[in-house]
């Protein structure tokens, strides 16, 4: 209560300082290891991105981040201050989309901007300036007086989204942000996403998809059971794991076993039949190999309809990096939850 | 991706960003009154809501006048006078139960999570939604004293005396919610949380003097009776309507409001920060 950070102190850090610090960072839901011992650095002024499964203890380091949980051990510091000791501090700087409803499903748009804005001090008549001018850049004019609970999927993304920058945080924290999501609102979340950067804020994401993360993050961490079990770029990350699948459709299914016999004297891995005769796909490690193996193709006068080289997905990042498939760990999603509404001490 | 700009501004995003408006952080009184009008905005929204405030004083009245008024004080009429004012302070008490189950409700959802993420005063949420609730309180309070009046309640004490005994048992009620607003942060479901309240609160108005003289029960029973804070809240509202007011009374029952919100304002405030 004591620690307001006046206006003169939010000055845009500089771009070398940390926006996130953790180390060793635990958080237990009874038997549970939600979150096992976690380090993170995330730079400011980035997008970063947590990455892994349901269960693997995104939302817990999230919330904790946000200074909704309070760490077991270990500890958290956001732009240098402490998340529990200086819980205040963190609060004026940081910003939360959670993955559920964080605006008021009863209000309309617009009442849910203005009374967020009031809140963070805002006059009655700069809070109602300031909610028009987030709904037109979200585009939500026209919804502005309809209750959030008759919003899209889409539109519930961006009111949410608008009521975490009614003051522009430092610091975002965006909790799946597209799960549920048709491409063309999660498109429109990646814009934002990318605005909100250049603007300045560091953005913290977690996704199930390694796709999102490889467009839009800087850095990710790919977090499992609790512990992060790789860090970096994108493309470091992708070069443990290869470059995807390569899928390539034939014309004519009675050349496939010819085509099969060239894609893997090129690339060197063993091609695997699909149970359309037309298709054949092969695991790359090189995307280079492609053009290569696909120009062969053609001078043999094998006729490819269709190809693409797939990213790999978030399976493939995990059976490279654990040796196993990212599995479901519904166990712990439903230890959160429980510890939601523990019975009374 | 251009293509997909259409449904929102990019232009107007950017310095939506840029802005760098940061407005000094509202006082504790501004924020919680933010609060109480979420709270007035849900009710305009949704006003079913409003339905236990109207409905069951208007039952509680006139079930209990005609039921028992003949019996007890040879005419529903004259029964009237002394039953009010208990029936007042029951009902508004029975009333405050559904505190907990809004809180409750409301917590479910996810919007908590950005309000404890704000950097306000802490407790302002709960201070909002109590004080709208207060409102509720008034609401049920006005149904009961316009019908009574309709029905024949005289009070000796006058608007004053009627006013300052809506007020006490305004001030008792906003005390006693912070009972509900922690079992609504603390307990699961919300058929466990009426479940509780209704245990807590049947016997603690029934067994009392709303409706009879405690004399005439066993002595055991008024024992309990004489300590009831529901009793001595009805004694004083009935002072206090009928041009009698009873200092001792009317300065328990604030002691017990006091005493109630300085237990259970931290304790509330604790389990709200702790909320997972």
């Amino acid at each position: 209560m004591t620690d307001s950070t006046p206006p003169f102190l939010r000055a845009v850090p500089p771009p070398t300082a940390q926006a996130i610090v953790t180390e060793g960072l635990m958080k237990h839901f009874g038997s549970t290891r939600a979150v096992d011992g976690v380090d993170l650095e995330v730079p400011a002024g980035m997008i970063y991105s947590v990455l892994g499964p349901n269960g693997a203890g995104k939302t817990t380091v999230i919330r904790m981040l946000a200074t909704l949980l309070q760490p077991d051990a270990g500890q958290a510091r956001v732009f240098g201050h402490d998340v529990v000791g200086e819980a205040e501090a963190v609060r004026s700087r940081v910003s939360l989309t959670g993955q559920f409803a964080s605006v008021d499903e009863d209000l309309t748009g617009l009442e849910n901007l203005v009374l967020l804005a009031r809140l963070w001090g805002y006059s009655r008549k700069d809070a109602r300036r300031r909610a028009a001018e987030l709904l037109e850049a979200f585009s939500l004019e026209e919804a502005a007086d309809r209750q959030v609970k008759k919003y899209s999927g889409g539109m519930r993304r961006r009111i949410d989204i608008a009521a975490s920058i009614v003051v522009t945080p430092d610091l975002i924290f965006l909790d799946e942000p597209t799960t549920g999501l048709d491409p063309r609102s999660r498109n429109q979340v990646w814009e934002v996403v990318r605005a909100m950067v250049a603007e300045g804020t560091t953005v913290l994401l977690t996704t199930q998809y390694l796709d999102e993360a490889d467009q839009l993050a800087d850095r990710i961490a790919v977090l499992d059971h609790g512990k992060v079990i790789a860090e970096g770029t994108s493309s470091q990350l992708k070069a443990s794991v290869g470059s995807g699948a390569l899928h390539v459709r034939l014309m004519d299914p009675e050349q496939r076993s010819e085509a099969e016999g060239l894609l893997a004297s090129v690339l060197g891995v063993p091609v695997r039949l699909e149970s359309d005769p037309h298709a054949l796909s092969a695991r790359v490690t090189d995307a280079t190999d492609v053009a290569v193996a696909l120009d062969r193709l053609a001078r043999s006068n094998v006729t490819v309809t269709n190809f693409s080289l797939g990213q790999p997905t978030l399976d493939e990042v995990f059976l490279a990096l654990t040796g196993r498939p990212a599995e479901d760990q519904t166990v712990e999603q439903e230890a959160a939850p429980d510890e939601r509404a523990e019975p009374a001490v | 991706m251009s293509t997909y700009s259409t449904s929102f501004d990019d232009q107007r995003l950017r310095s939506a960003l840029a802005t760098g408006e940061r407005p000094a952080r509202p006082s504790p009184l501004a924020s919680s009154l933010t609060f109480l009008w979420r709270a007035v905005l849900k009710i305009k929204h949704v006003p079913e809501q409003l339905f236990d405030v109207t409905a069951f004083p208007i039952m509680f009245l006139l079930m209990f006048t005609y039921l028992f008024g003949g019996a007890l004080a040879g005419s529903p009429r004259a029964y009237l006078q002394e039953v009010l004012p208990g029936i007042l302070v029951m009902t508004v008490t029975f009333i405050t139960m559904y505190t907990g189950l809004t809180i409750n409700r409301d917590i479910q959802k996810g919007v908590h999570d950005r309000f404890r993420t704000l950097p306000v005063w802490r407790p302002s949420p709960m201070v909002g939604a109590l004080l709208a609730d207060t409102l509720r309180y008034t609401m049920a309070s006005s149904v009961i004293l316009v019908l009574g009046l309709v029905l024949g309640f005289r009070p000796r004490g006058g608007v004053v005396g009627v006013l300052s005994a809506v007020a006490l048992l305004l001030v008792f009620c906003f005390a006693l919610s912070w009972i509900w607003t922690l079992l609504g942060i603390i307990m699961r479901s919300e058929n466990a949380l009426m479940g509780t309240a209704s245990m807590i609160l049947f016997p603690l108005t029934f067994v009392s003097n709303v409706f009879v003289s405690p004399q005439t029960m066993p002595g055991w029973l008024q024992a309990f009776v004489d300590v009831n804070p529901i009793t001595i809240l009805v004694s004083a509202a009935r002072g206090l309507m009928h041009g009698q007011p009873a200092a001792g009374d009317v300065m328990i029952v604030l002691l017990i409001s006091a005493g109630l919100t300085l237990v259970f304002a931290p304790l509330t405030m604790f389990r709200y920060g702790r909320k997972t």
